[in-house]
């Protein structure tokens, strides 16, 4: 099993989301977030004050998918959420030993 | 031919007349009860006429006083509101709403009558304290058509906004309880005699009650926003800096609350200024249009001065000059032409544009949503602008024709402006320090570093504003 951990711009989400289903991915949980990577912000002037924002929102996606399922999942995600441009964010894969289901036990892939 | 046709004639006439002078006497009474009649209809049309007057005249003090409650309301409540960090908006909000309740009480048992009773040129006596004499009758000198009691709760809302615009200038650091004491002295020691010399009877800078110095100030450019933004200079000097000011950036958190707070102190204005005229006459209908021509103006010059400056127009901005044009047209209106207005809107917007972006960064106060800024500049800006552009022709306060502005010809006037001006800073700035520091040594002023950084809102009234969980 493989975690992916994707952070997308906000306006992307339900196109990913849609893409993800289609695969037969069957859960996912959704964060709001803060972050920047090269994109660095941008200014804004309230009463002349400068302030530089240099967090912006954005979307982490979780999920967890079977190995097999990993690079389809990935292959989704790309090609949904990207631009071109900068700022279109970034995706992380981790290995993960063990998923349990909390309503009656199930552990493993039959977990997700 | 002629003889033969006279003599009937005459022989009628005789015949007509006998019954009058038979009845002379009865037709003298009858006279009498119509000139009676008459006379009565006359005084019952013109007791109706002066009585529909005065209803027309109350009805629209009535809403003017609704309109300026209005602005501190909801509106000064949400343009400050907006414009501290979302840890500190119940806190800001509070500190308006305060004034809502304390000065209408003290307002009523001492306050009113030291601005707006009889005394001597600086200060009211104590003839009206508790409302004593206060009633439904109306007082010649104020206002004859209005009851008193009209005039007295319209002014009550000039004096619960006015100490409410110092709040911006020690926004996010001051205490609830020190807050509530400063401006209970404030109302005394500043409020009450500035009104009553600009306003009162016998005042000294009163221009139509025979001051010393009639300084021409028609709804409160000295009296409201010369006392409230220099005394929140002082304050802001005084407390010091926010924590982190300026190195933490302190965006408003948000523009929309300021925004709509904006737009309800501009309608709000047109009681307050159009209000100033004490009655639905002309008059009104000057200061309503002056007002809004200053507003507008006052916009553009900001909005034009930021797009230059920093190539974009924000909302934020325009806003505040719109608020700095309705500040500075406040002496103004009822004085001059609408296009006079534009003119004085358009100056101050573009003066407290640099007031609030260049000249507060120089020498670095933190004078936290501009209460200086923009009333403090604005309001002596515009009183100073009114002595200029009064004009007869829209109120002959000096009598019908006498030359009223420096551009009619009265250059004497600019000196009673500066003279109305100077006292209203000399006061602000000696009443505001001695008040200051009798709070702090008492309670003192700020809250501590802690409560600072947790905000106002959770320490000083233990709630939020915002609740994200629920």
């Amino acid at each position: 099993m493989q975690k992916i951990e994707a952070v997308i711009q906000p306006s992307k989400l339900d196109a990913v989301k849609d893409a993800l289903v289609e695969i037969g991915v069957s859960g996912m949980t959704i964060l709001e977030a803060r972050g920047h990577g090269r994109q660095k912000g941008h200014t804004e002037f309230y009463r002349g004050r400068e302030y530089s924002v240099d967090l912006l929102p954005k979307v982490k996606l979780e999920l967890v998918v079977s190995d097999e399922m990993l690079e389809k999942a990935i292959h989704a995600i790309i090609t949904t959420a990207r631009t071109g441009k900068i700022g279109d964010g970034k995706i992380f894969i981790s290995k993960i030993d063990e998923a349990i289901r909390i309503r009656n036990d199930e552990r493993g892939e039959i977990a997700l | 031919m002629r003889f033969s046709l006279l003599r009937p004639l005459l022989l009628l006439v005789a015949l007509c007349c006998a019954p009058t002078v038979l009845l002379h006497a009865q037709t003298a009474a009858t006279s009498v009860d119509r000139i009676a009649n008459l006379e009565k209809q006359l005084a019952d049309t013109q007791a109706a006429t002066a009585a529909a007057q005065s209803a027309g005249d109350n009805a629209w003090m009535l809403v003017s006083a609704a309109l300026v409650l209005m602005m501190s309301g909801p509106g000064l409540a949400l343009f400050y509101g907006g414009l501290v960090r979302k840890k500190n908006i119940l806190g800001t909000m509070m500190q308006t709403f305060a004034m809502m309740a304390v000065i209408t009480v003290l307002w009523g048992l001492v306050t009113y009558s030291l601005a707006f009773g009889e005394g001597n040129a600086f200060i009211g006596g104590l003839h009206n304290v508790f409302l004593h004499g206060v009633g439904l009758a109306p007082d010649v000198k104020y206002a004859a058509t209005i009851p008193l009691q009209t005039f007295m709760v319209y002014q009550l809302m000039f004096a619960i906004i006015t100490p409410a615009l110092i709040t911006g200038a020690f926004a996010e650091r001051m205490k609830f309880s020190a807050m509530l004491v400063f401006m209970i002295l404030w109302a005394f020691l500043v409020y009450s005699p500035m009104a009553h010399m600009v306003w009162g009877k016998g005042g000294l800078l009163n221009a139509s009650l025979g001051g010393r110095f009639p300084c021409l100030d028609f709804a409160g450019g000295t009296v409201v926003h010369v006392t409230s933004g220099v005394s929140a200079l002082v304050t802001a000097l005084y407390l010091g800096k926010r924590l982190g000011y300026p190195k933490v950036p302190m965006p408003p958190h948000s523009v929309v609350l300021s925004f709509i707070g904006a737009c309800l102190l501009w309608v709000g204005w047109f009681g307050f200024n159009a209000g100033s005229a004490l009655g639905a006459g002309t008059l009104a209908t000057s200061a309503f249009v002056a007002t809004h021509f200053g507003a507008a103006a006052a916009a553009i010059g900001w909005s034009v001065a930021e797009w230059l400056r920093q190539g974009k127009v924000s909302a934020l901005g325009a806003i505040s000059g719109a608020v700095a044009g309705l500040v500075g047209i406040t002496p103004a209106a009822g004085f001059v032409t609408p296009m006079s207005a534009l003119w004085i809107g358009l100056i101050v917007g573009v003066a407290c544009y640099f007031m609030v972006v260049k000249v507060k960064s120089w020498f670095g106060y933190d004078d936290s949503l501009d209460a200086f800024g923009v009333h403090g500049a604005g309001g002596t800006i515009g009183a100073i602008l009114t002595g200029i552009f009064a004009s007869s022709t829209i109120n002959p306060i000096f009598g019908a024709g006498k030359p009223t502005g420096v551009l009619e010809g009265n250059g004497h006037q600019l000196l009673n402006q500066i003279v109305g001006v100077a006292i209203a800073w000399s006061l602000s700035i000696v009443g505001t320090l001695i008040i200051l520091f009798v709070v702090d040594k008492v309670i003192g002023l700020r809250v501590s570093e802690e409560a600072e950084r947790e905000g106002l809102d959770l320490t000083q009234h233990g709630e939020e504003g915002y609740d994200w969980a629920s």
